[in-house]
């Protein structure tokens, strides 16, 4: 009786875990193997994989870029943005903290139109990878307020500043010396965050993308519409080596941040 | 240093009260400490002082002739202990000691030099470089004294720096601080709710009721001749005598006193210490408890006044609790003070 009411929630677990992994694995086979509709008896390859890089790496290459350039855009904003609601508990900050989250409740289609609407006419800025990096910042800057305000919280800023005031530090310093390093947990899983986030985010890249401009998601939305299936899962294939570290990466630095405020 | 306040007032917003006008002079290398129960202005005092709290306007608040009273809290060059000490969890005990200097601009070597010289003297050399977060309460304290002596600043500031200890540890700690600060030489002012921490470690002591000064002087005169009812109870404890006043007797319900002087319109004090078992006394009482102390019995009595009242006996054996004594006071252990004051 006892193995059974600990086995059947393994097994449902397992089911579950097939449920996701077949399709997955069916993927990755599809992109290693010559010839999908033949099955692995084709013979297994990596020309398809090769191909996607010829084909897309302008794709990989621009989506790192805009991953790290929204890190970068979102820790400038974001750190400091954290740390001025952390010093000012109050009804003010809360609607704040609300209205830089409200792109977390908006469809990014409804976000990417807004910013057609606005700037669409500027060709310049149009074509530009950085109108798309406007998109992602709104998106995963929430995610960045966040993580650093929770560590903030669990700390007694005013006491820490005060103490280092009184041994003559000025606000710069107090920032950079005592505000940054204690909430470094939480800024670094809101980097983690930010960069994973940035570089699979597909609705709102897929409405400003513009032909020259494809990133990683929604190269592979233009692979599955134009390439054969093994191409396409090749694709699949590449992006899960790139975002799959970055997960686990993430995963551990939201649990470290977690531990240091226990 | 010399420090003086003149006018040193603040009105919190929303109109409260926290200090009315206070006036105060500290000497060079003085030891003052701030003693009062908590609301009676000694931290907004203590943090208006540190430069972390703005006073009300007309203040002027001078270190050695000059006037620092617009001077920010980072420019005052000003050491302070906070309560929960405040120490930077980012840093060893070494980086917190030394990050005055380090703001300071001082080359490394001499950074080195003074704090190894501050580590020493606190007793940190074998904790030095430990991070904060393993260190216990009492080691905490230190690293925090040390921290603010290092960057040698004008004068020490220390908000209840003990009272974050289990009871044990403060006593200990209690006399450290008296010895490290003498040694240290400095002008100190630290605040706290503690008469005994008060009286240990000062030189004089500001007894502080409701926003203001109610008595400044060593703890000696303090304690032998308190300005009012207030004072008298705070340091030392005096039990008030409730009773009726006639010129110079005062009738208790259990029998009456002879004053040394008329104490009409005024109020009767005495201590735990001043009363004595005494067959011949003019005042009867019953026994309600017996606590032995060691050194001596504290007898909790009843029926002598409307309150009760405690005294305190030596000998090898104590009256038993329900037994009738009789009491006296000699005139002079009186404290006869004028009314008012708070508790």
């Amino acid at each position: 009786m006892k193995s059974l009411t600990r086995s059947i929630p393994m097994v449902v677990t397992l089911l579950a875990c097939a449920f996701l992994f077949i399709p997955i694995m069916q993927s990755v086979l599809a992109g290693l193997t010559v010839n999908y509709f033949r099955g692995l008896s084709s013979g297994l390859t990596l020309k398809w994989v090769g191909q996607v890089w010829q084909l897309y790496s302008s794709s990989i290459f621009l989506s790192i870029w805009l991953a790290l350039a929204c890190l970068v855009v979102t820790l400038i904003l974001g750190v400091p943005a954290a740390y001025a609601l952390a010093r000012n508990p109050g009804r003010a900050s809360r609607i704040l903290e609300e209205l830089i989250s409200l792109p977390l409740a908006i469809p990014g289609l409804a976000i990417a139109l807004a910013l057609l609407q606005l700037y669409g006419s500027y060709h310049g800025f149009r074509t530009h990878w950085s109108f798309i990096l406007i998109g992602h910042v709104l998106y995963t800057l929430p995610f960045m307020v966040r993580s650093t305000l929770s560590v903030l919280a669990t700390i007694d800023l005013t006491t820490l500043e005060e103490g280092a005031a009184s041994l003559g530090a000025g606000p710069l310093r107090r920032f950079f010396d005592i505000v940054v390093p204690n909430a470094l947990p939480g800024i670094l899983a809101g980097a983690l965050t930010v960069v994973t986030l940035s570089i699979g985010e597909f609705n709102l890249t897929w409405m400003l993308h513009t032909p020259y401009l494809k990133t990683l998601p929604v190269g592979l939305a233009d692979s599955y519409a134009s390439m054969r299936l093994e191409v396409a899962s090749a694709y699949t294939l590449v992006f899960f080596v790139i975002i799959v570290p970055l997960l686990m990466a993430m995963q551990w630095a939201s649990a470290r941040a977690q531990r240091n405020m226990q | 240093m010399t420090l003086t306040l003149t006018n040193i007032a603040k009105t919190f917003p929303g109109g409260t009260k926290g200090l009315l006008p206070t006036d105060l002079e500290i000497a060079k290398g003085e030891i003052l400490s701030l003693l009062g129960p908590s609301g009676c202005g000694k931290s907004t005092l203590l943090r208006i002082i540190a430069g972390l709290e703005t006073p009300d306007a007309g203040a002027r608040i001078v270190f050695d002739g000059e006037d620092v009273t617009q001077q920010s809290v980072e420019t005052r060059k000003i050491g302070m202990v906070f309560q929960s000490y405040a120490l930077f969890p980012n840093m060893s005990v070494r980086g917190n000691i030394g990050y005055g200097l380090k703001i300071q601009g001082l080359p490394k070597a001499d950074i080195d030099r003074r704090v190894n010289e501050v580590i020493a003297l606190c007793r940190l050399t074998d904790y030095a470089d430990r991070a904060i977060t393993v260190l216990s309460g009492g080691q905490r304290q230190r690293v925090a004294l040390a921290r603010a002596m290092a960057p040698r600043p004008r004068v020490l500031l220390l908000d209840e720096p003990l009272s974050a200890l289990d009871a044990a540890l403060r006593g200990q700690l209690r006399d450290e601080l008296r010895l490290l600060l003498r040694q240290f030489g400095i002008t100190a002012i630290f605040v706290t709710h503690d008469q005994d921490e008060a009286m240990a470690i000062a030189d004089r002591v500001a007894v502080m009721s409701l926003g203001e000064v109610a008595q400044i002087g060593t703890p000696e005169a303090l304690y032998r001749n308190p300005a009012t009812g207030f004072v008298a109870r705070f340091v030392g404890d005096a039990m008030p005598l409730p009773g009726r006043i006639e010129g110079d007797q005062l009738h208790l319900q259990g029998g009456v006193l002879n004053l040394p002087e008329p104490a009409d319109g005024k109020e009767v004090l005495v201590r735990a210490e001043d009363i004595r078992i005494d067959p011949t006394g003019p005042i009867t009482a019953r026994v309600e408890a017996v606590t032995f102390l060691g050194t001596h019995y504290r007898i909790a009595l009843a029926g002598a006044t409307e309150g009760p009242l405690f005294a305190l006996h030596s000998g090898l054996s104590a009256a038993k609790p329900g037994e009738n004594l009789r009491l006296s006071i000699a005139a002079e252990s009186l404290l006869i003070l004028p009314k008012g004051g708070t508790t």
